[in-house]
């Protein structure tokens, strides 16, 4: 147990500058500019952090619904970049993978974790376009815009094709998504929403065809989140009419009050709308108690975009209370990220996940 | 029992010193046993636990040479199907530089590991640093970071937060201590950091030196293996946990079962003491033995209480020696490490093992060596009709298996045949009981032989009788009775034979290993990488700029690396060296002639490979072989063979131009150096120093200074053996003493008619000093004799057979003339202080005898 305390460490303070004697590497600043596809579907080693984070539900054959959520995680270290060492520890590529299944009342969810090797071909990723493999596991975006994926969990087996519908959905301002009151708290962010699923899903003895809609965000960055933030609230929507929700804030260590908030809806019609830091609001309905971690978690909230009168008025509901993912024993990290439904005025509007961070403890990043 | 009792404890006042000497000789051959066995025992078990640790859960690991080997066999390990995780590790042994508290000639070596702390986790995890800060989970991965183990940093005197200067080759290297190792051994000192921090900062890019190799669930070993094994380059293998065990017991057998045996030779010793004392005793009490039997003790009664005495003594000196054992064994752990100054496991602080099974062991073998040592004078008085023996005075009947030749031969002609049958098992055994055999028949055969030469030495000198009539009288004496003298000349005989043994052995082997330096020393200077080095080397750079300097005539260059043809067997060294391939000899000291250079086939190597090669590997003369060099399997021939005294596990020679053509390495290792005429070494080495800074971290040295260094480890781990010469030496005086003591009570009558005829009492000492020197002239001559023949069997059977060294035969005379005329001295004196004793109050009351 204790042997594996430092791979937490290790993921909490990745992106820490700590330097004592070497020369640290500079990391690039995140500034405005236009995103070009597909090289920007690929890899930006150069940015401290980056992610590729699939969400999505499925359904049976006897149309029972699940969640899942595959994602690689990208890592530039502080390791002295002068290493020639083929082994030096310059880039790291973590990956995590859920399937939230409502009659097994918790998630399932298994990781991977390794440095990326020059000739190795065991852990590397593409700068060309996404092409991710890490330790058996893989997630690629073929020429024709397909997303496969493959995923060969202890608990479960996930093989997958995500198909785009619809082009991509840039987050902030052509791509350019600011994270708090400083400039370059800031990442590039761009979503693939309404990807239609294809494949199967391997749980226990059983082996299930199943379909569904996913989410796919890609988002690379250098420095995020502020000193005094504690963690944040990121909601990701598929809505039934074909439209898209994507909401999130950031909240403070102190009181939990929003530092920062942004959301962006397409509609069915392809209309898409921008709301700045004082027009989004999460607010808890009911929470969960974690009985593994103690962890209190807002599993319902309202979520409000714009204000007054003209305000959309949301409220999230999960699909299972329990799924939070308790990764102590290995990467550390303790949150909540789960399938929610999409409810207006009481109705379905849509269906996709949130990730509730930093509730256990203050997450830095 | 309970006369019996009252029995010993009256010979137990009577004679408490007497007593004591055996008790002491008992124990200390049951210490010396019991340590080198609990040692070693202690080192294995830390060496494998520290194995394990390092280790961790793999199935397998893969290994190749010490220098490492390319990192891109890592890729193809891990493409195995049946394979899990392969873990890469790089291992440097790093000089610790300004640690805190050692001493000015000491270095201290660090076992540093590099690791990928992803990999590693999962397959051992002990091999993971703990951040000593929680938050710094990065450091695992940094360039500048090392995680300590706690021995190592109490080794050290340092802890997290500080720093550490390393020297790894020529580059001192400064890291951080981010954390301790809390998963390493109580007493493993070693270090962990990232693998890619290792190969920059160590020096190793591109090189790993082992993969721990975890197969999934399931997966058929034997197939992974065969599969992974198929895969890899010449010198990488596949290894099995277990084979380090084995290897490390290699490593260390020889010269721990020839510790063994001298712990039995002092065994031996009490067991003769015991013998010698119990002869004496039974001789003293023959009267009261006389009356117990007619009052109605049978004889095996008798023999019962004899031995039954003789093995109390025995159990108190195993129990005395155990306690000893112990404490020496716990002592020399802390002083010389598990392997007794021997260098066999380097690295290792072994905990004190304490096996009760083997204690208990030793102690009834101490047990047994002195019952059995009571039992022959048991069995004697046993033997003699109690009326005869209460006249006293008697003649003992020892004098009957004067006769007795054939035995004696008979064990000399077995000890012969066994001096020619090979190792068993890579030990000499058949060597060392060869030597058993001769001793003991070379003993049994002296008391009839005696007789023989006294009697013709009698016959001899009988013209001379009337003038001399003392001398002819002592001769006369010899020759009658030489069972009398039989112990006497047992304890001269075989301790002068061990002692003469040993030292010939020594001293030859001394003589060997220092022409042996004087021969491979021919430079004024030597310049080396420093110690624990195992793949540092100098770069070319460096070597350009030494061979530039304008005090230096000539230079040559030697590259020194280890590498495993056997995973089971200690590693071989590999020396490529500046050499006329014409003629080698003038570098290597060749046991034969060398093949020249055009006997070598064409696309063949020529190697000239050191006597262990020839009896470990079968690497004969003329035979063509297979080198793993620079991942290729090289052709090689054995052009010449040679001695070396440094490597007891192997070395292959082969010149430096063919072996940088093979490998394109061009470091290296060592370098011997000729200043030009009017410079002196000295002023070289400091100008190379001031020239090129990157020198400053290489060791130079004067052939002298390695020469002195190196008889210096000699004569250290033959320490223990002048120790027992000692021990042999006391043996020999005590047998004479005992001997003369009984003799002069057994031979009070014929003292008194002597006295009576009016020979005066220093006469009769006269009388009795030539007996003495007579005997112990004769016992030394054969003693020296058979010594010789010991002497032969260690240098020409039992030395190739453990060390695979052969040595020339050089005979310490002056030092064994002192001795001779030390022990003839010694074994007068006592042999007159003991019948002074014995007849000292008179021809009355001599019955109280002692020396």
């Amino acid at each position: 147990m204790q042997r594996r305390r430092w791979l937490k460490a290790l993921l909490l303070s990745a992106m820490l500058p700590r330097r004592l004697f070497a020369a640290a590497p500079s990391f690039p600043a995140v500034e405005p500019r236009p995103l070009a596809f597909p090289r920007d579907h690929g890899a930006h080693p150069q940015f401290r952090t980056e992610w590729w984070y699939l969400t999505g539900w499925l359904e049976t054959a006897a149309a029972e619904a699940l969640g899942f959520q595959i994602t690689f995680f990208r890592s530039r270290t502080t390791h002295d970049p002068a290493n020639p060492s083929r082994f030096a520890p310059h880039q790291l590529l973590f990956a995590h993978a859920a399937l939230a299944r409502p009659r097994l009342g918790h998630l399932l969810h298994d990781q991977r974790a390794a440095r990326v090797v020059r000739d190795d071909p065991t852990a590397r990723f593409s700068l060309a376009d996404t092409d991710l493999i890490l330790a058996g596991w893989q997630l690629r975006r073929t020429p024709e815009g397909r997303y496969d994926a493959r995923i060969d969990a202890e608990t479960f087996a996930l093989d997958l094709r995500f198909s785009p519908t619809q082009p991509v959905l840039l987050q902030g301002e052509g791509g350019y998504s600011r994270k708090g009151a400083r400039p370059q708290q800031a990442s590039y962010y761009y979503s693939q929403p309404q990807l239609v699923v294809s494949g199967s899903v391997v749980q226990g003895s059983e082996r299930l065809e199943v379909g569904g809609r996913a989410w796919l965000d890609h988002e690379w960055s250098s420095q995020v989140l502020d000193e005094s933030a504690a963690g944040w609230d990121w909601v990701g929507i598929d809505l039934d009419d074909g439209g898209a929700l994507m909401a999130f804030r950031i909240r403070a260590r102190a009181g939990g009050a929003s530092l920062w908030a942004a959301a962006r809806l397409r509609t069915a019609g392809g209309r898409e709308f921008s709301f700045g830091p004082d027009e989004v609001r999460f607010e808890p309905e009911a929470h969960w108690l974690s009985p593994r971690t103690g962890t209190r978690y807002p599993v319902r909230c309202r979520l409000t975009l714009g204000r007054g009168a003209d305000a959309l008025r949301y409220e999230i509901e999960p699909l299972m209370e329990d799924q939070e993912l308790d990764a102590r024993r290995s990467t550390g990290a303790v949150y909540w990220e789960g399938a929610v439904t999409l409810l207006g005025d009481g109705k379905r509007r849509g269906r996709g996940y949130l990730e509730l961070v930093g509730y256990h403890r203050p997450m830095r990043l | 029992m309970k006369l019996g009792f009252w029995l010993a404890l009256g010979e137990l006042r009577a004679h408490p010193g007497r007593l004591l000497v055996a008790l002491a000789a008992i124990a200390i051959g049951v210490a010396l046993g019991l340590a080198v066995q609990l040692i070693n025992a202690s080192a294995a078990a830390e060496f494998s636990q520290a194995v394990r640790a390092t280790t961790g859960q793999a199935d397998f690991e893969i290994r190749g040479p010490r220098g490492g080997f390319d990192d891109r066999v890592l890729e193809r390990v891990a493409a195995d199907p049946a394979v899990a995780v392969a873990s890469p590790m790089v291992e440097v042994d790093a000089r610790v530089l300004d640690a805190a508290d050692a001493g000015p000639n000491e270095t201290r070596i660090l076992k540093l590991i590099g690791i990928d702390p992803f990999r590693a986790a999962q397959v051992t995890p002990a091999l993971l640093g703990v951040p000593a800060d929680e938050g710094d989970g990065l450091a695992l991965l940094a360039d500048d970071a090392l995680f300590l183990s706690p021995a190592a940093q109490a080794w050290l005197g340092v802890s997290p937060g500080q720093t550490l200067r390393l020297q790894s080759g020529l580059e001192a290297v400064t890291l951080r201590i981010a954390g301790g190792l809390p998963g390493a051994r109580p007493r493993q000192r070693i270090a962990t950091l990232d693998i890619g921090a290792a190969q920059w900062r160590l020096a190793r890019l591109g090189l790993l030196t082992r993969i721990a190799v975890r197969l999934k669930s399931g997966s058929e070993v034997t197939a992974a293996k065969a599969r992974i094994t198929a895969s890899l380059p010449a010198g990488v293998f596949v290894a099995a946990p277990e084979d380090a065990d084995v290897r490390a017991s290699n490593l260390s057998r020889a010269y721990r079962v020839n510790l063994d045996v001298l712990a039995l030779v002092a065994l031996f010793t009490g067991a003769f003491l015991v013998f010698s004392t119990q002869t004496l005793a039974v001789a003293r009490r023959r009267g009261e033995f006389a009356l117990l039997r007619t009052l109605g003790w049978p004889a095996s009664r008798l023999i019962a209480y004899l031995v039954t005495e003789g093995a109390t003594l025995g159990l108190a000196g195993g129990l005395l020696g155990a306690i000893s054992g112990i404490a020496v064994a716990r002592f020399a752990l802390e002083l010389l490490g598990g392997d007794l100054g021997g260098g066999y496991f380097a690295g290792i602080v072994p905990e004190l093992v304490v096996d009760t099974p083997v204690i208990i062991g030793f102690v009834l073998l101490g047990t047994f060596a002195a019952a059995a040592g009571s039992l022959a004078p048991a069995l004697e008085i046993a033997r003699t009709a109690p009326a005869q023996a209460l006249k006293g005075g008697a003649e003992s009947g020892r004098g009957g298996t004067v006769g007795r030749h054939g035995p004696g031969i008979a064990l000399l002609g077995i000890g012969a045949v066994l001096t020619q049958l090979p190792p068993i098992d890579g030990l000499p055994i058949a060597g060392y009981l060869a030597i058993v055999c001769w001793l003991i028949g070379g003993i049994g055969l002296m008391p009839g032989l005696a007789g023989r030469v006294f009697s013709l030495c009698a016959r001899w000198l009988e013209p001379l009788a009337a003038r001399r009539p003392l001398a002819f009288l002592s001769l006369q004496r010899l020759a009658a009775a030489p069972g009398q003298a039989g112990i006497a000349l047992a304890g001269v005989v075989a301790s002068f034979a061990l002692m003469v043994a040993m030292a010939i052995m020594v001293g030859s082997f001394r003589d060997s290993v220092d022409r042996w330096l004087g021969r491979v020393l021919a430079a004024p200077l030597y310049v080396r990488v420093p110690a624990g080095g195992n793949s540092a080397f100098v770069p070319p750079e460096t070597l350009a700029a030494i061979a530039a300097q304008p005090g230096l005539e000539r230079f040559e260059w030697l590259r020194i690396q280890q590498l495993d043809l056997d995973p089971r067997r200690p590693p071989v060294t590999l020396m490529a060296r500046t050499l006329d391939k014409r003629d080698p000899g003038r570098r290597i000291p060749l046991t034969g002639a060398a093949l020249p250079p055009e006997a070598v086939a064409e696309g063949s190597v020529p190697v000239w490979v050191s006597e262990a090669m020839v009896d470990l590997y079968g690497w004969s003369p003329g035979s063509r072989q297979r080198l793993p060099l620079a991942g290729r399997a090289v052709d090689v021939t054995v052009a010449g063979v040679w001695r070396d005294f440094a490597r007891q596990h192997g070395t292959v020679t082969m010149a430096l131009d063919d072996y940088r053509r093979l490998t394109g390495d061009e470091g290296i290792t060592d370098g011997a150096l000729w200043p030009r005429a009017g410079i002196t070494p000295a002023e070289l080495a400091a100008a190379i120093q001031r020239a090129t800074p990157a020198t400053r971290h290489l060791d130079f040295a004067e052939p002298g200074e390695i020469r002195a260094a190196s008889l210096r480890i000699f004569d250290r781990s033959f320490a223990v053996t002048y120790l027992l010469e000692g021990v042999a030496i006391v043996i020999g005086l005590a047998g004479i003493g005992a001997s003369f003591s009984a003799q002069a009570l057994a031979r009070a009558r014929e003292f008194g008619m002597l006295r009576h005829l009016g020979m005066t009492r220093r006469e009769l000492l006269r009388l009795l000093g030539f007996e003495a020197g007579g005997l112990t002239l004769f016992g030394i001559a054969s003693g020296g004799a058979l010594g010789l023949a010991i002497a032969l069997v260690l240098i020409h059977v039992v030395n190739p057979q453990s060390f695979h060294w052969n040595m020339d035969l050089a005979v310490p005379w002056r030092l064994l003339g002192a001795v001779t005329a030390l022990l003839l001295a010694a074994a007068v004196g006592t042999a007159l202080l003991a019948t002074r004793q014995a007849t000292g109050t008179g021809p009355v009351r001599a019955v109280r005898e002692d020396w």
